[in-house]
C-alpha cells in the first residue's frame, strides 16, 4: 500500500495534484488515499517532504537468470514485412548494443527465404524461422504456441513486437502464457544497463500522461510498440546473420483457430495507422460528398483520410478511418484537421502527432488548443486553396 | 447459449481538462461511466442471448463503487452481475487482471462465449481480453467488427485488421474482444431500470476466487510503473492570418521549414 506518514505530511496537495487516478484528498491537513489508488507512485515522486511511501508490498530484486538477447517479432502481412518490424530493428540495435547481447528476428511464414535475408541486412544478427503454409496468414493460436515454445527454448530476455492488429491480438496471450509483463502500444524504450531492465514509456489516459513501465523480475520482458516512434535501421547487404529453422510438425493439429479469408480493404488509401501525413475531416465538412476535398489534398501530400467520430456516424465515411477515442490513435508527422471542431474523444487519438494543422469556422473550436499552426476559415475556402498551391507547387 | 460480458468502469475522459497550469488532469467532479467499447460487448450479447436464448451475465473487477457500473449493465438488459472486489486487487497490471477475471468467469458456471471491449480507454491496453482466454484456455479473436454465423460448436466473424479484415472461425466457448463498428448500443429499458435498482450483485474477494494472493493484485504483477509524467506538447500554437490567399501561403511556408511536406 501507500502509505502516508501523517508528521511528515504538511497537507500541501501536491500529491492531490499529481495522482493521476484522483484517489488523494487532503483532509484535515493530511493526505489520504482511497481505494482509487493504483500504486503508481507519481505522488511518491512529487511529495517534498518524504511523507509517501509505497515501501512493503513489491517484490524487490530480480533473481539472477539465464535469459539473454532482444528479440523482434517480425510480422508480415501477404509475405511483406511490415515497416514498424524495421523501425525496432533500428531500436532493437541500440538496446542490443547498450547490453552487449545478440539482436534477433523472429519470423513466421510461408515460403520465407527472401524476407529471412532482409532481416539480416536490416540488423538481425539471428533469425529464428517458422516457415510453412499453415503460416502464412495470422492465426492467433499457432502464431502464439510457436513463439510460446520459442521463447521457451531460447530464452531471450527482452522481446518486442509492433502495436499493430496482429501485435496486440496475440502478443498478450503469449506474454500471460509465459506469465510475464507485457507494456502496450510504447512510445520510447530505453535500458537501466545496470539492472538489464527495460524502462518502457507509453501514453496513457489518452495521451494526457505518460507512464514508464518496468518489469523488474519476469521474463522477458516483452512490449508493442508504437509505429511512427523508432528510427528505421540501416540496410546492408554486407551484414552476416545466422538462421536457425524451427520445425512446426503437429502444430496444425486440432487448431480451434481457422483464417477462412484475409481481405484486404483499404487498397489505394493509405493506412492511417502507418501514414506519415494524414487529412481528416469532421461534421464541419456538411456533408458526404465533400470528403472528396479531404481525399484530394491527401492525395497531393500522399497521405491518408482520416475522420471525426461525427463524420463516421454519419455514414459518410468507414469506420476503418475513424480517429480518437473510439476509433484509431494516430501519430503522423502532419495531422491536418478540416472541419472538426475537436472534441477530447478525437484530440486523445491525434495530439501526438508531430505538426497539427486545424482549419475551422469557429476560432474558438478546442481543435486550435493542440494546433500548431490554425487557420479560422472556411473550409470551402481554405482547403481548395491548400490545393491549389500544393499543385502549383508541384507542376 | 451462456454469455459473459466483462466489463470496466472507466473515468469519463469527456469531462477531463487539462489544468493550463499546471499541465496535469483536473479530476474533480469527473464522472464514471462503463468503459465505451464494453458498450458495444453489452449490445452484442443481448442481441445473441435475443435470437439463441440463454443467460447474459456481466463481471467487473473493480473498486466497491463498480457495482454502479455492473447495475447499469443490468438496466440494458444484462440477466445478473458479479463484482470482483477486495484490496488484494488493487494495483493489478494486466497479467493479475486477467488471472483475477478468468477465477471470476470460472465461479459464475459454464459459459459459451465472452464477450470483452476492444480496450478500456483510461488504459488502452487491449490486452486483458486476450489475457482471460489463455487463463481459461479457450480460443479468442481480437477486434471483432461482426459476427456473421454462430452455430453449435463455432462461431465466424470478422476481425478488424489494419488494412482490411480477416475471417476467423473459432470453436465454442470461446473469447471475442469488439469494436465500435459491430453495432449500436441501445437504451436502457424501463423494466431493466427497475431490475438495476433491486438487484442483488455478488461481490467476490479473494478468499472467493481460489486464487493466491500472490497471483492478484499488485503482489501478483509482472509490470510496475515506476514513473507518471505529463509529455511535452508542441505548445507553439500559431494562428495565421489574414487573407485565405495569406494563411494558405503562410501555412505552406511554415510546413517547407519544418520539412513535413
Amino acid at each position: 500500500m501507500v502509505k502516508v506518514d501523517i508528521e511528515l505530511c504538511t497537507g500541501c496537495g501536491v500529491c492531490e495534484e499529481a495522482c493521476p487516478f484522483g484517489a488523494i484528498k487532503i483532509q484535515d491537513d493530511v493526505a489520504s488515499i482511497d481505494e482509487r489508488c493504483n500504486l503508481c507512485g507519481a505522488c511518491v515522486d512529487v511529495c517534498s517532504f518524504e511523507a509517501i511511501s509505497t515501501q512493503g508490498l513489491r517484490k524487490t530484486g530480480g533473481e539472477g537468470n539465464d535469459h539473454k538477447g532482444i528479440w523482434v517479432f517480425a510480422e508480415q502481412r501477404n509475405g511483406k514485412i511490415a515497416s514498424v518490424v524495421l523501425e525496432l530493428l533500428g531500436e532493437g540495435r541500440k538496446l542490443a548494443d547498450k547490453l552487449g547481447v545478440d539482436l534477433s528476428a523472429v519470423f513466421f511464414g510461408d515460403s520465407v527465404e527472401m524476407q529471412t535475408n532482409e532481416l539480416i541486412s536490416y540488423g538481425a544478427d539471428k533469425v529464428y524461422v517458422a516457415d510453412a503454409p499453415i503460416l502464412r496468414d495470422f492465426n492467433d493460436e499457432i502464431y502464439s504456441k510457436v513463439l510460446v515454445d520459442l521463447i521457451n527454448e531460447y530464452k531471450p530476455e527482452i522481446v518486442l513486437s509492433g502495436a499493430t492488429a496482429v501485435g496486440r491480438s496475440f502478443i498478450p496471450e503469449v506474454s500471460a502464457r509465459l506469465e510475464t509483463g507485457l507494456t502496450a502500444d510504447c512510445t520510447a524504450l530505453d535500458i537501466d544497463t545496470e539492472r538489464r531492465i527495460l524502462l518502457q514509456t507509453r501514453p496513457a489516459f489518452g495521451g494526457n500522461i505518460m507512464a514508464t513501465i518496468i518489469c523488474p523480475d519476469e521474463r522477458p520482458q516483452m512490449a508493442t510498440v508504437r509505429h511512427k516512434v523508432m528510427k528505421k535501421a540501416i540496410y546492408d547487404t554486407n551484414r552476416k546473420g545466422e538462421v536457425i529453422k524451427k520445425n512446426i510438425n503437429g502444430y496444425g493439429v486440432n487448431l480451434r483457430t481457422k483464417v477462412l479469408e484475409v481481405v484486404e480493404e483499404i487498397g489505394e488509401t493509405v493506412n492511417i495507422a502507418e501514414a506519415d501525413v494524414i487529412v481528416s475531416g469532421g461534421r464541419g465538412l456538411q456533408e458526404p460528398k465533400n470528403f472528396k476535398l479531404i481525399e484530394e489534398l491527401a492525395k497531393i501530400l500522399g497521405g491518408a483520410v482520416g475522420a471525426s467520430r461525427g463524420a463516421v456516424d454519419a455514414g459518410w465515411i468507414p469506420y476503418s478511418h475513424q480517429v480518437g477515442q473510439t476509433g484509431k490513435t494516430v501519430c503522423p508527422k502532419l495531422y491536418i484537421a478540416c472541419g472538426i471542431s475537436g472534441a477530447v474523444q478525437h484530440l486523445v487519438g491525434m495530439q501526438s502527432s508531430d505538426v497539427i494543422v486545424a482549419i475551422n469556422i469557429d476560432k474558438d473550436a478546442p481543435i486550435f488548443d493542440v494546433a500548431t499552426f490554425g487557420i479560422a476559415g472556411d473550409v470551402f475556402e481554405v482547403v481548395p486553396a491548400l490545393i491549389k498551391r500544393f499543385n502549383e507547387i508541384r507542376g | 447459449m451462456n454469455i459473459v460480458v466483462c466489463i470496466k468502469q472507466v473515468p469519463e475522459t469527456t469531462s477531463v481538462k487539462i489544468s493550463k497550469d499546471t499541465n496535469t488532469l483536473m479530476r474533480e467532479g469527473v464522472k464514471s461511466i462503463i468503459n465505451p467499447f464494453d458498450m458495444y460487448a453489452i449490445e452484442e450479447g443481448l442481441r445473441i442471448k435475443e435470437r439463441f436464448g440463454g443467460r447474459i451475465s456481466a463481471v467487473s473487477m473493480g473498486p466497491p463503487q463498480a457495482e454502479e457500473a455492473l447495475r447499469e449493465a443490468v438496466s440494458y438488459g444484462v440477466d445478473d452481475a458479479f463484482l470482483l472486489s477486495d484490496r488484494a486487487f488493487a494495483g493489478a497490471d494486466t497479467l493479475a487482471t486477467s488471472r483475477t477475471l478468468a477465477k471470476g468467469i470460472k465461479k459464475i458456471g459454464s459459459f459459451d462465449l465472452i464477450i470483452c471491449g476492444k480496450q478500456a480507454i483510461d488504459g488502452d491496453t487491449a490486452q486483458v481480453g486476450p489475457g482471460i482466454a489463455e487463463k481459461l484456455d479457450i480460443p479468442f479473436v481480437a477486434f471483432v467488427r461482426k459476427i456473421r454465423e454462430i452455430g453449435n460448436h463455432s462461431i465466424k466473424v470478422e476481425r478488424m485488421m489494419d488494412d482490411g479484415y480477416d475471417v476467423m472461425e473459432i470453436t465454442l466457448p470461446s473469447l471475442i474482444t469488439v469494436v465500435k463498428e459491430i453495432n449500436e448500443p441501445r437504451m436502457p429499458s424501463l423494466r431493466g431500470k427497475m431490475k438495476a435498482k433491486s438487484i442483488d450483485i455478488p461481490t467476490w474477494g479473494l478468499a472467493d476466487l481460489e486464487i493466491g494472493e500472490d497471483k492478484v493484485g499488485l503482489k501478483g504483477s509482472a509490470t510496475q510503473v515506476i514513473k507518471v509524467f505529463t509529455p511535452k506538447r508542441g505548445g507553439r500554437r500559431e494562428m495565421l492570418e489574414g487573407s485565405v490567399e495569406t494563411q494558405v501561403g503562410l501555412l505552406i511556408n511554415r510546413l517547407n521549414d519544418l520539412k513535413v511536406v
